[in-house]
């Protein structure tokens, strides 16, 4: 019996990572025999950050059970420092997928520590209260990084917050974060492949965190919080853990999502609250604590306007309607009960009850 | 019996992914169907001469203009001038012959003012068989377009992407307006050329390529310059409701002239607050400002004596303008801005370049942007937004800015 239990979470872990890689594996064969589109190969990375973003923060909100609204901003701190790293290094380094994981890696830190530095303070309240929070600390990046003016010449790197003039830079020299206008040409590195290992990654961490003895600490704070400090659990440490992971995670997206685009702004659109509610919206389809589920709801979300594009200026709407139509579907208790009476699953295991 | 559960869930889960990936290959299929007319000319015209001069003299084969920019959410009225300004113009063509015999068609897609969607936006295009691109709209997405278009050697033409990295170093990119650097220095030069003022403040958007590229060169420029800026205020997207600390700001600091390298939804705005704090001064503005008059709840007095260095004013007097509005009023029911005649120059500018290079559609899109790029230099075109417009090979326009001013609610030309 105790085996049987045991071999569950493997099971259902293998269940996941083997969806990725039966993915992938599809999609290559697809793209060498040519069947598909443009559009399509292009959406690939962008699928890839989404995945990230969504399992990393399902470790926030599902298993760490805090709802959290600046997970955008923790994207935008990896996206700049990645790719601030990969503009600067440039010329210095020269292989192209060694510079990309050492963004990786910076972007991933970076975050991470934001995520700790907000982490301390924000992590004290609870509920809604620490999802407003959260919210200013993304809008408070993303406004930081509007501001902010880095250039490169001779004599080192130059900084300022009022604009590019007042960097005092030499002739030479060049303007790497130029405020608003953001990094241009940052070398294209992000392929379908590196964000399949990223993913995979992702999973791995997420995935064996939930399992382990911190993981179980962290839901633990999640299901009783008095419970948890009354058998010793250090809170603190362990809140602060699963956020800044989550925080590094999401940095990894934002690294993944800079490589893609040569032009990268700190636009609302990209990494505002928005986009915030957006991951949001992919772990709450896919279900809170559902690695799984995130998984899959975000590949839905960000195609679905894509191949929606047919209907033109109409499919914004069409999005919103299949959106709430998925989300009654998936979470109406009225629906579940309707499902699991007509579920397939149900109608095979009937014959062999009957047995 | 649990086992069988897990299976089944895999299985399951595996179909789910394997119909959606199909899902999305299929309607991808369908939109590759409705380029299929123009993938089998190109295959007849690669294979014999016979198909290309059938192709030709059926008139079946059809040049393939797309275009991209926002055409929902808040910089929607950019987007759908430019999807509009476009039209107008390919209606026309196809309308006399089109170009060298060809008719065109054209596809227009939404990029919510997003770079990735852009990309996403480019790729549908792709997938449709686009050609040649009018776009994109605005220029952070024209920079991430511009990279990938640059990739595919496919030749673009932005009607409004001004920032001069959607140029810089994609030789297959051109624009039609001017860059934000040529706007901010002309500005300068204007201001103190003309003795207009001696000391300036600025109000601009810091968080908007457009506005903060030209104040940045605003201000370079202003060092050779006989004036001042006694005042640089910024304001951000998220609160350019309420101007009055900027503007007091710039009275206390003694300024005689505001420029203003803003859109006019905010500049509209930036006049209403001047005004009923009693504020009299000089206003200066750039192409955004084109529009001013129109902004609903306005009240048009309040821009009188606004000067504005604009390629394009729609109540200007020329034949070609007033055919132009009066055109595109009758097929769109809205005054058209500059963007749409930016669009609609990019239109005819495309023309001219194919007709000096006699490309036909049989070419590949890589042929087509060479011929084109080689073509670019050697044209001049007369166009709504400038008279004799030329370019050079790193895809800048050449064409001298106009200066207007606001006299009794209509733009005159300043001599």
């Amino acid at each position: 019996m105790k085996k049987l239990k045991l071999s569950k979470n493997i099971k259902d872990n293998s269940i996941t990572y083997g969806i990725i890689i039966i993915a992938y594996v599809i999609m290559q064969i697809m793209i060498k025999t040519g069947h598909v589109s443009s559009l399509m190969q292009g959406l690939l990375v962008p699928l890839c950050v989404y995945i990230i973003l969504a399992v990393s923060l399902n470790l926030t909100v599902g298993i760490l059970g805090e709802l959290s609204l600046g997970h955008a901003g923790f994207m935008c701190v990896g996206a700049f420092t990645g790719a601030f790293f990969s503009k600067c290094m440039q010329d210095v380094i020269t292989i192209d997928l060694l510079r990309f994981i050492l963004a990786i890696l910076i972007g991933a830190i970076s975050a991470g520590i934001i995520g700790l530095l907000i982490g301390m303070p924000v992590l004290r309240l609870k509920g809604d209260y620490l999802a407003i929070v959260t919210l200013a600390f993304g809008e408070i990046i993303k406004n930081i990084m509007n501001v902010l003016y880095i250039g490169k010449d001779d004599s080192g790197l130059h900084f300022s917050m009022k604009d590019s003039l007042s960097l005092g830079l030499d002739a030479e020299g060049t303007v790497i974060i130029n405020g608003a206008q953001g990094i241009t040409g940052t070398p294209k590195n992000s392929t379908f492949t590196i964000g399949v290992i990223l993913i995979i990654l992702t999973l791995f961490i997420v995935l064996n965190l939930i399992h382990s003895r911190d993981g179980r600490a962290i839901m633990s704070i999640r299901d009783n919080l008095i419970a948890a400090e009354s058998i010793g659990i250090n809170i603190t440490k362990y809140k602060l853990m699963a956020f800044s992971i989550s925080a590094a995670l999401a940095g990894i997206a934002g690294v993944l999502y800079s490589h893609n685009l040569s032009s990268l702004m700190a636009t609302p659109k990209n990494f505002g609250y928005n986009m915030s509610i957006m991951i949001l919206v992919f772990v709450v389809l896919g279900g809170i604590g559902n690695i799984r589920g995130s998984i899959i709801s975000a590949v839905i979300l960000t195609l679905l306007p894509e191949v929606l594009r047919g209907l033109s200026n109409y499919r914004m709407l069409i999005y919103s309607i299949v959106l709430i139509v998925m989300m009654l579907f998936n979470w109406s208790p009225k629906l579940i009960n309707l499902r699991e009476k007509y579920s397939l699953k149900r109608l095979f295991k009937k014959p062999k009850e009957v047995q | 019996m649990k086992k069988f559960q897990k299976i089944m869930s895999l299985m399951l889960a595996s179909a789910m992914i394997m119909t959606m990936l199909a899902g999305c290959s299929n309607s991808n299929d369908a939109s590759n169907a409705d380029s299929s007319t123009a993938e089998t000319t190109e295959a007849a015209g690669e294979e014999t001469a016979e198909g290309t001069n059938e192709a030709a003299s059926n008139s079946g084969a059809a040049f393939k203009i797309g275009a991209i920019g926002p055409a929902t959410g808040g910089a929607a009225v950019y987007g759908i001038a430019v999807q509009n300004g476009a039209d107008l113009a390919i209606k026309e063509i196809n309308a006399a012959g089109g170009i060298n015999g060809y008719q065109i068609e054209y596809n227009f897609q939404d990029d919510e003012c997003d770079n990735e969607k852009s990309v996403n936006a480019y790729n549908t295009l792709k997938d449709w068989g686009m050609q040649m691109l009018v776009g994109t709209t605005t220029s952070g997405c024209c920079i991430a377009v511009a990279a990938e278009s640059a990739n595919d050697n496919l030749f673009q033409i932005t009607p409004s992407g001004s920032s001069v990295d959607c140029i810089n170093g994609n030789d297959n990119v051109f624009q039609v307006c001017f860059t934000d650097p040529n706007q901010g220095v002309g500005a300068a030069q204007y201001i103190g050329t003309n003795n207009v003022a001696g000391k300036v403040a600025v109000i601009y958007d810091s968080s908007d390529v457009y506005s903060s590229g030209i104040y940045e060169k605003f201000a370079q420029e202003a060092a050779n310059q006989p004036f001042e800026i006694v005042a640089a205020e910024a304001f951000t997207a998220d609160n350019k409701t309420d101007f009055s600390v900027q503007l007091q700001k710039a009275k206390d600091a003694g300024a005689e002239l505001v420029f203003l390298p803003i859109y006019y939804t905010e500049a509209s705005l930036i006049l209403t607050q001047a005004n009923a704090m009693g504020y009299d001064v000089k206003f200066f503005g750039c192409d955004g400002l084109d529009g001013i008059l129109n902004v609903e709840n306005f009240d048009t007095a309040l821009a009188e004596g606004v000067m504005l260095l604009t390629p394009f004013a729609a109540d200007a007097e020329d034949e070609a303008t007033k055919a132009f509005v009066s055109a595109y009023v009758e097929s769109y029911g809205d005054t058209p801005n500059q963007f749409a005649a930016d669009a609609y120059d990019a239109v005819y500018i495309l023309k001219a370049a194919i007709e000096q290079c006699g490309a036909t559609p049989d070419d590949s899109v890589s042929d087509l942007c060479e011929k084109l790029k080689a073509a670019m230099p050697q044209i001049t075109v007369d166009g709504l937004t400038g008279e004799a417009m030329s370019w050079d090979a790193d895809g800048a326009v050449n064409k001298s800015p106009k200066a207007m001013e606001i006299v009794d609610g209509n733009y005159s030309l300043i001599q």
